[in-house]
């Protein structure tokens, strides 16, 4: 133990002597202040005692004394060993030019601004600290240490010992070159847009001149300003548009910057002439404003389009918020982002897994469905490794923390989505397409304009050709696609709809042919108790029985009968493929196959036998059959809902299943849905040609697992995973649905359909403006400071039409 | 009039500063966090109360 430490302790230990003036919370060990009458927890308290005081209000704090014991946010003392691991430092820990350990660390605890007053004390308390600097909103502080005078475990328990317990912050690297290129862009902005207005009243001056009457020097001097403003905004916050013209020159394709440059470039040497000849119009202010425009607009979508595909979203969507953190003999509650590589996690049944790992200890069965599209739990046990996304069924496991966060096999899963909604997008593409083309037109009729005006008056050439350059931006046009679908895959993610890309929303927009695989998509694929007939006092005695099995229909047994006191078995025999035999309250109790059952007891009451489609369970007590029981794969509960709604959107729905036909007609028939609709006993391959012919009539839309439907959601024109795992369906299916039941794929088709005539009215828009504007620049209407107002108001309009569209709900729904 | 000769540039030179302060700031991450700054300023200590004399970083 160094000495700091046992600094810390002891102010630990001195903390529960010191209590706020004000509250009468015990004060944190750091801010005692060993000299002062009064002490003080936090800032709040110090304003409210000052307040109090200087109003003569002092009596308050003698009634304080003895209220019920205070509830604050306690020191857990632990010692924070791993964050002076050197894993810990390669993967958090980086150093400033000043020579300091730099470190994000996220804080639980923190809740107001009186909390910003506390952390940023940590320097004072603590030397060798140079910063700490903590962001309320996102509960990040960026601290600064010595690494020489002081050990980071030592700030951490400082930070513990104040009420916040730290977290490193993973994720740094994506953050900071964000936040480069967010300081870059602000920073043009802000230089563009001090140029422009500047030279917009330089260029006030001027216009009112020209009415009023100015002086040849001070018109010629104002004129001479606006070129020496002007030059830098071009240079300096404008050269992005010229290198993505230069970039779009080099590779050969046409780049909206295009346009843009050369308005740019041929205003500002035309400018330049007519300054230095002064004759004919300057086109400074005009220029000026458009690169500001322009760069604000940008700025702008890209802030909507990030907020829209964030993968780090996309992860949390999945994965639980928190998890428990084995520490010593308690456990505590950690944020996912914060868990560590080397951490125990204590992750009960039905708790999903934050990170990957491995079974420290404990056995149990996982739903692996996300992933692999396993059906079945798989049975877990140490050493086993489990992945984050997947689910405890069974019991309580530890596990130590593998890989956490963007590291997980879930976080790899989801960039791959991410990257293949940037590759194929053919509705992407199409825009992107068009607006190629649309520059080409572009150009060729700035050309013609230039040539048909020149000879009858040059400065109208210019200043039509430049304003038609100007006004017939092609943002919006390329802008209406993308942002539409972008945002519709952001939004559908948070609600648990995964989609692979643009076309498979274009392709659900218009109803077809949907298929539907029956167990797991309409059916929860689980055995459950269909049918009892027998008396309630057998119920206790079979759940008694069925308590320690692992066997299926023993689990449904338990659900079924789930609140009914079960006594103690005895004697159990459990005989594979059979049933179960053994003593309950002193009687003999038999459960099993009736072939297992009949052989052990005679024909007792009469029990009734289950329907044909259901497995068949008997019940015998003390040497008679007393019950009967009937299992099956129940319909989801909201697949009647779904699939009516559905049906009245105008898809053709049906059932395609490997399940027995007599099963799947009596689910179709639940559904109502038409017999020759549901195809059943259907191997793959007959899936296959199913999907294939129902293919040729339109759209086919197949919704299965991932593992027996691959091959036909492959064929089909969108494949919908459902149940089957992410991981598996995502191969083949365009779309994963990770929500259990039928309602998401009506969110699904409904969200498609808003999408598309988002995209519709977006590119009309933007063809409407693009048309009407270059009309009116060609025959020079509108002067190109006009045009430069106008263009930017038309991406702005897109990118706002696109982001206010209810496409998806916006709301997760849980 | 003519002292317009003389202002304009003088102001261009004070556009110039703020320019210049603006970028510096930007680039020092002056504008990445625009919600905690305010309610750090409320937490200034009061003169004399504090125990210590070193301001808020």
């Amino acid at each position: 133990m160094t000495a700091a430490d046992a600094t810390v302790r002891a102010s630990l230990q001195h903390a529960t002597a010191v209590v706020c003036t004000h509250c009468q919370l015990p004060v944190p060990a750091g801010l005692i202040e060993p000299d002062a009458q009064d002490q003080f927890c936090c800032g709040g308290c110090r304003t409210a005692f000052a307040v109090l005081h200087d109003h003569g209000l002092d009596t308050y704090h003698d009634t304080t004394v003895g209220r019920d014991g205070p509830v604050a946010a306690e020191p857990r003392g632990r010692s924070f060993e791993e964050f002076d691991h050197v894993t810990f430092h390669e993967l958090y820990v980086r150093r400033t030019p000043e020579g300091l350990s730099q470190v994000d660390l996220y804080l639980e605890g923190v809740r107001c601004g009186a909390c910003v007053w506390l952390v940023e004390r940590v320097p004072l308390v603590v030397p060798g600290v140079a910063r700490a600097e903590l962001n309320v909103r996102r509960s990040l502080a960026r601290v600064a240490w010595d690494d020489t005078a002081v050990s980071l475990s030592h700030v951490a328990r400082t930070l513990d010992s104040l009420g916040y317990h730290p977290h490193p912050f993973r994720g740094f690297e994506v953050e900071a070159m964000r936040r480069r290129e967010d300081r870059a862009m602000l920073a043009r902005i802000g230089v563009a847009g001090a140029i422009a207005a500047n030279v917009m009243l330089a260029a006030l001056a001027l216009y009112s001149g020209q009415f009023g009457g100015m002086d040849g020097p001070y018109e010629r001097f104002f004129r001479w300003v606006s070129l020496l403003l002007t030059t830098p905004a071009l240079f300096g916050p404008g050269r992005v548009f010229f290198a993505g013209a230069w970039a779009s020159f080099k590779t050969r394709t046409l780049h909206m910057d295009l346009p843009i440059a050369i308005a740019l470039a041929v205003g500002w040497a035309q400018g330049v002439a007519n300054t230095i000849t002064n004759s004919g119009p300057i086109y400074f202010d005009g220029l000026a404003t458009l690169i500001f425009a322009l760069l604000a607009g940008r700025f702008l979508q890209q802030r909507g389009q990030r907020a829209a595909t964030d993968s780090a979203e996309l992860l949390y969507s999945l994965s639980p918020l928190t998890a428990r953190v084995v520490d010593g003999d308690a456990t505590r509650e950690v944020p996912a982002q914060a868990l560590l590589p080397g951490m125990t996690l204590e992750v009960r049944a039905g708790e999903t897994f934050a990170a990957d790992g491995t079974v420290a200890s404990g056995r149990s069965k996982v739903d692996v469905a996300l992933l692999t599209g396993e059906s079945r739990p798989v049975s877990v046990d140490a050493g086993d490794r489990v992945y984050a996304g997947t689910m405890n069924v069974s019991s309580a496991l530890r596990v130590r923390v593998d890989a956490a966060g963007e590291q997980s096999r879930l976080a790899s899963l989801l960039h791959q989505v991410e990257d293949s909604v940037r590759r194929r997008a053919p509705v992407v593409q199409l825009a992107n397409r068009l607006a190629v083309w649309f520059v080409a037109v572009v150009l060729l009729v700035a050309a013609g304009t230039a040539l048909f005006w020149y000879p009858r008056n040059p400065t109208a050439a210019i200043d039509n050709a430049i304003a038609l350059l100007v006004v017939t931006c092609p943002c919006a046009l390329a802008l209406a696609t993308p942002l539409a679908v972008s945002v519709a895959i952001g939004r559908a993610a948070r609600n648990g709809i995964l989609i692979k890309g643009g076309d498979a929303l274009e392709r659900l927009a218009a109803p077809g042919t949907l298929l539907l695989d029956k167990t797991g998509t309409i059916t929860e694929s689980r055995v459950a108790l269909a049918a009892w007939d027998g008396p309630e006092w057998v119920k206790p005695l079979v759940l008694a029985l069925e308590q320690e099995s692992s066997h299926p229909i023993a689990a449904g047994f338990r659900r079924a009968f789930d609140g009914i006191a079960a006594g103690e078995a005895r004697l159990t025999t459990h005989v594979a493929g059979g049933g179960i035999d053994g003593m309950v309250d002193g009687r003999h109790v038999v459960v099993g196959s009736p072939a297992f059952v009949e052989a052990r007891a005679a024909r007792g009451p009469d029990v009734s036998t289950p329907a044909r489609h259901l497995t068949p369970v008997l019940v015998a007590v003390d040497g008679a059959i007393m019950a009967s029981a009937g299992f099956g794969d129940p319909v989801r509960a909201d697949a009647g809902r779904a699939v009516d709604s559905l049906r009245r959107r105008g898809w053709k729905v049906g059932i395609l299943s490997g399940d027995h036909s007599e099963v799947v007609a009596s689910v179709g028939e639940t559904l109502g849905l038409s017999r020759d609709g549901c195809v059943g006993g259907a191997a793959p391959e007959e899936k296959l040609r199913v999907v294939q012919e129902a293919g040729r009539n339109g759209t086919v839309v197949m919704v299965g697992d991932g593992v027996n439907d691959a091959a036909a959601m492959a064929a089909a024109s969108v494949g919908v995973g459902v149940h089957g795992g992410a991981e598996a369906c995502l191969a083949t299916a365009d779309v994963y649905l990770a929500r259990p039941g039928l309602g998401p794929l009506v969110t699904l088709t409904e969200g498609a359909t808003r999408t598309m005539r988002v995209i519709r009215r977006n590119i009309a828009f933007s063809i409407g403006y693009n048309v009407i504007g270059a009309a009116l620049a060609v025959t020079g209407v509108i002067t190109p400071l006009i045009a430069a107002v106008l263009m930017p108001a038309s991406s702005l309009t897109v990118v706002l039409a696109s982001w206010l569209s209810r496409t998806f709900p916006t709301e997760r729904a849980s | 009039m003519s002292v317009v000769f003389i202002v304009v540039p003088l102001a261009a030179l004070i556009v110039l500063a703020a320019v210049i302060a603006f970028v510096v700031s930007a680039r020092r991450g002056q504008f990445d966090d625009l919600d905690t700054p305010p309610v750090r300023m409320l937490n200034d200590d009061r003169p004399g109360r504090s125990g210590s004399s070193t301001p808020n970083p």
